[in-house]
This record gives structure tokens, C-alpha cells and sequence, in this order.
């Protein structure tokens, strides 16, 4: 027993700074996910949690059967595959072209300016494309003079969808271009003067110095990128949409809002419920694609 | 100094252009926010202000509830700040000291939350419960601790030498003042670029607010803006105006102001702001 109240002294510091905090998580993301039950629930805010009636697999059904769910899950799985496409290999472009950069202060300069948007939310960027794309706005106006037609670009389906790509591309590639420069700036000087020795020029040193050493970085942003292909962009989406382009646009998270507006929680519990499955099961498997890729030196945890 | 071939030409070039792409969008808006009616009417480029006019400026700032939003902003973003900073650094000490007992599956309990959550309803319906809705508790409470900053924290704390804490123990100090005296004095850097990333984010969200609160005199900034800029809905603004004020203005200058200023503390703060985020990249990395 003598030897118990030093230790107890000794774990009482640590565990009364942890007990609050294992409090909080209970509450704010354990007691969530215990909700996720209410997909199986006919849920009204008047009988609560507790009091309303189990519905079993009604809501699933309904959600893949006799909703536009799947309309919706396809919308949100396309955008996001072209933003792969597309977007993927811009920020690397990107630091490859700053790193041929030889003065120092212009490659900052513009890296700085690069990254610039990725610090703003969609809702004051949304706002101000919502003014340069409109169809008497300054775009347009220049398509015009060049004698081009006006484009719907938040109007017209596929022209949307081109505009929700393009200016995601153009909010992330200066900030994406980061993690890539850290990469190259860890380069050995070594292997560009053995390269010279070799006769190596400019294009040699990039195509068999630099993208080798980005390999595993390349390999690692790819794979989770894929983990998170259920994520279309809500907040760019949200505040770029509009009613002439809700069949191309509409996505699972502004369903699962959709559901709450109307109060049908229980619907948009159940498609919430999807939407965690699937992004755990592909976060894990993800990461541990990228652990086996990388031979056990990449991965996110 | 090699001489610059077409290729460094090129690239110079080609990047010049890119800034000015970046650059572009928040020039426009800043000469239309300084436009008068008549200017912002006519179409182009707007490269320069046309016949600069503070008048939108003066009517966003004399509107009550956009410098009440204004307010609402500052307030949520130093508080949430504050507060997830210094409770992320409590959770973070325990987790970081090899005799807390049941470390590992503690730190496993929070880093699921990573992989895992409930979503939008069930979060939703318990910030209902717990009456948080209408108050800013409920633009706080739900994001103050998350399991990657109290890993990035934690991870930073590990690297602090054994020494200092046996020093401060033979001292006779108790946990909590090696936490706040010796740990946390050792930190700047990562509670910094914790803090600078909060702050970001609880100045820049619009979604939580858009949900969470009713009351017109408790809205945050990003939302009363998407309501005038996204739902073009200035009606509020323009009905306590005079007559002669409402023609020194139009709908789309007002947005433009309001656009500016919600912008500005972002663009103040961002030579900071770029030079923590590029050192948070590299701590958080893609490695633990």
C-alpha cells in the first residue's frame, strides 16, 4: 500500500488533464457516431432519439432505390474523378517550374502569390467568380470583343462543372506546390554535379533527378486524393451553384443538407452513414496501399 | 551567373502570367468596391477603379448588422483560437509523456475520430440537443479539439529533452506547471502554426454559422456576406439608406466592399500566415 500513493500522485496530473478530454471526444464525435443509428430509425425531433420507431433497412432502401441518391452519389464521384484528372498534376508542374527558377526573390514572389487563394473561403472566392463570370461580366466581355460567343460558365451543365474544376485548380495549385518545392529543396547538390559530369542538361536533371525524388510524395498525395473521392468540394459547390445547374452539381453533401432544411434526418443520417463507411474503408485501405507502395516509409499515420 | 536561355525566358514568362491570373480576381473586385454607380455599370476589365467613391465602403460600415457580423468574427475567431490552442496542448502534454498509463490506447480512442465521424445529421442534432443552437458556443465547442492538432502538438512536445522535465520535477513542480512553464515557453513555433491555422479556419467558416445560428445580431461575417453577395440579397442594406445615399451606390459595389473587408484581415495577416502554413506542412507531413 506504501508504494501506491506515489504512483497515484504520479498518474493523478496526467489523468486529470486526459479525463476532460476524453470526455469531450465522447461527446463531440462518439456521440455522433452512435446517431449514425438513426439511419436505421424513423427519427422525428418530437419523439427523439430514444422514443422513435426502428425501421430496420427502409432508409438504405429508400436512398438507393426510390431516391435520387444515386444520381447524386454519381455527380459527386464524377467531379471528383475530373478534379483528379485535371487537377492532379498542377501543383507539381508547378513547383518543377519554380525550382527552374534561379533568382531567388521572383520564385518567392510568385510562390507567395500562388498560394495566395488557398488561405480565402469559397464563399468571398465563389463570390467574386460569380461577378468575373457572369454573362456581362468582364470574361464574357473579353470573349465578346475577341468575337467569340458569351459562355454560360455557371449556367450551361458542362460548362459548370469546367468552371468548378478550373477555379479549384486554380484556389489549390500554389498551396499544393509546397509540399513538392520542400521535396525538391532536399535534393543533394551531389547528384546535379555527378549529372554534369555526365553531360546531363536542364531537361536530363528533371526528368532523372527531380521526378524520381517526388515519386513517393507523387505516389502518396495520389492515393489519398483517390481516400477522399466522395468529397466533391461542398464549399465550393454550395456557393456556386444555381438552380439551371442542380442536375450536374448536385452531390452528397448538399443532399444530406437538403435533408435537414426538410427535417428528414433519418434519410440524411442513412446517407451520411454511406458516405463515413466508405471513406474509412477507403482511408485504411489507402493508406495502407500507399504503406506497401513506398515499402513501409509512407503513409498518413 | 549562367545566362538565361529561351527555356528560363519562357518559364519567367509563363509564371508572370500565373501571378497575374492569382492576382487578377482581387483587383477587380477592389476597383469595383471603389467605383462609382455609373462605372461599375460599364463592362471590361476594370484594371484600375473608375472615379474612386468610398460611398460603398461608407454604407457597408454604417449598416449595423455587417459591423455587428464584423464584431461577431473577430470575437469567435480569437476566442475558438484561444482556447483550442491551450486545450489542445492539455490534451497533448499527457500523450506526449511515456508514464501516462493507457497512452497508447488513448491516443488510438482520439486519432480514430481521423478516420471515422458521424457527419452532418447526428452532429447537428446533438448540438440541438445540447441547446447550443442560436449561440456561439455552437461555432466553438464542435471544432475545439481535434485529433490532428493535438497529434501535430504532441509530436512536438516528444522532441522536448527528458532533462527539462526531471529538472523542473526535482524543483518540485507538478504537471501542470511543467506544462504551462516549460513545455509550453518551448513551443512557439508549432502553437503558432496551430493557431494561425484555427484562426483561418474559424474566420473563414460560414457553414457551421449558416446552420447553427437564427439571430441576425449573432451572424458571423462569411455568412451575412454569401446572403449579399451568393443570394444577392442587399435589400436589407439599401432600405435604411436615404435617397440620395442609395444612388451613390449599387448592389453589385456593395458587394464588392463587403467582399473587401471580409477579405482584409485575411490579406494582413498573410506574410505570417504563408511562412506558418509552409512550416505546418512540413510538421504535420505526410510522415508522423
Amino acid at each position: 500500500m506504501k508504494s501506491l500513493l506515489p504512483s497515484i500522485r504520479r498518474y493523478a496530473g496526467p489523468l486529470t488533464m486526459l479525463a476532460p478530454v476524453i470526455l469531450y471526444f465522447l461527446i463531440f464525435h462518439y456521440t455522433p457516431m452512435a446517431g449514425l443509428l438513426l439511419a436505421f430509425k424513423d427519427y422525428t425531433i418530437r419523439e427523439g432519439f430514444f422514443g422513435s420507431q426502428w425501421t430496420g433497412l427502409d432508409n438504405l432502401r429508400h436512398l438507393f432505390f426510390s431516391g435520387d441518391f444515386v444520381h447524386v452519389l454519381r455527380n459527386t464521384i464524377t467531379i471528383s474523378l475530373l478534379r483528379l484528372v485535371f487537377g492532379f498534376f498542377a501543383p507539381l508542374l508547378l513547383a518543377l517550374l519554380l525550382n527552374e527558377v534561379r533568382a531567388v526573390g521572383y520564385r518567392n514572389a510568385i510562390q507567395s502569390i500562388a498560394a495566395l487563394p488557398n488561405y480565402i473561403s469559397w464563399v468571398i472566392l465563389a463570390g467574386i467568380f460569380l461577378m468575373l463570370l457572369s454573362d456581362q461580366g468582364p470574361v464574357n466581355d473579353l470573349l465578346a470583343a475577341g468575337g467569340f460567343r458569351r459562355i454560360g460558365f455557371l449556367t450551361e451543365g458542362n460548362w459548370f462543372i469546367a468552371t468548378l474544376i478550373s477555379t479549384g485548380i486554380w484556389q489549390g495549385v500554389g498551396y499544393g506546390a509546397i509540399i513538392y518545392l520542400a521535396a525538391l529543396a532536399g535534393i543533394s547538390p551531389d547528384l546535379y554535379e555527378a549529372a554534369e559530369i555526365d553531360g546531363a542538361n536542364r531537361f536530363h536533371k528533371i526528368v532523372h533527378i527531380n521526378f524520381p525524388a517526388l515519386v513517393p510524395t507523387i505516389v502518396t498525395l495520389f492515393i489519398l486524393n483517390l481516400g477522399s473521392v466522395l468529397n466533391a468540394g461542398f464549399d465550393q459547390i454550395y456557393n456556386m451553384y444555381n438552380p439551371s445547374v442542380f442536375d450536374v452539381s448536385d452531390i452528397i453533401d448538399t443532399f444530406v443538407l437538403r435533408r435537414i432544411q426538410t427535417m428528414e434526418f433519418s434519410l440524411g443520417t442513412a446517407a451520411g452513414l454511406f458516405k463515413s463507411v466508405v471513406g474509412m474503408i477507403l482511408i485504411v485501405a489507402v493508406n495502407a496501399a500507399a504503406r506497401r507502395i513506398s515499402k513501409g516509409e509512407q503513409g498518413v499515420y | 551567373m549562367k545566362r538565361l536561355n529561351l527555356f528560363d525566358v519562357a518559364n519567367i514568362v509563363f509564371l508572370l502570367v500565373l501571378a497575374v491570373t492569382m492576382l487578377y480576381p482581387f483587383v477587380y473586385i477592389v476597383n469595383i468596391s471603389l467605383s462609382t454607380p455609373a462605372e461599375a455599370m460599364r463592362g471590361g476589365l476594370h484594371l484600375w477603379p473608375g472615379g474612386v467613391s468610398l460611398a460603398a465602403y461608407k454604407a457597408v460600415f454604417s449598416d449595423s448588422i455587417l459591423v455587428r457580423a464584423f464584431a461577431n468574427s473577430v470575437v469567435r475567431t480569437v476566442l475558438g483560437t484561444v482556447l483550442t490552442v491551450l486545450c489542445c496542448a492539455v490534451a497533448a502534454y499527457p500523450l506526449s509523456r511515456r508514464e501516462t498509463p493507457f497512452r497508447r490506447s488513448i491516443t488510438l480512442f482520439i486519432l480514430f475520430t481521423m478516420v471515422f465521424s458521424g457527419g452532418l445529421v447526428p452532429t447537428y442534432l446533438l448540438v440541438r440537443g445540447l441547446g447550443l443552437l442560436d449561440t456561439m458556443a455552437a461555432l466553438i465547442l464542435p471544432v475545439l479539439l481535434s485529433a490532428f492538432n493535438i497529434v501535430i502538438i504532441k509530436n512536438f512536445f516528444q522532441s522536448i529533452p527528458e532533462s527539462y522535465v526531471e529538472a523542473a520535477r526535482i524543483d518540485g513542480a507538478g504537471e501542470w506547471r511543467i506544462l504551462f512553464q516549460v513545455f509550453i515557453p518551448l513551443s512557439g513555433p508549432v502553437l503558432a502554426t496551430v493557431g494561425l491555422w484555427t484562426a483561418v479556419m474559424h474566420w473563414n467558416s460560414w457553414f457551421d454559422a449558416m446552420l447553427y445560428i437564427s439571430s441576425d445580431n449573432k451572424q458571423v461575417l462569411q455568412t451575412i456576406l454569401q446572403r449579399i453577395v451568393i443570394d444577392s440579397s442587399t435589400a436589407f442594406l439599401e432600405s435604411g439608406m436615404s435617397a440620395e445615399k442609395a444612388a451613390s451606390v449599387t448592389t453589385q459595389t456593395i458587394k464588392a466592399a463587403t467582399t473587401v473587408v471580409t477579405v482584409l484581415p485575411i490579406l494582413l495577416c498573410y506574410p505570417f500566415l504563408q511562412r506558418f502554413f509552409t512550416k505546418g506542412i512540413m510538421l504535420g507531413g505526410v510522415k508522423e
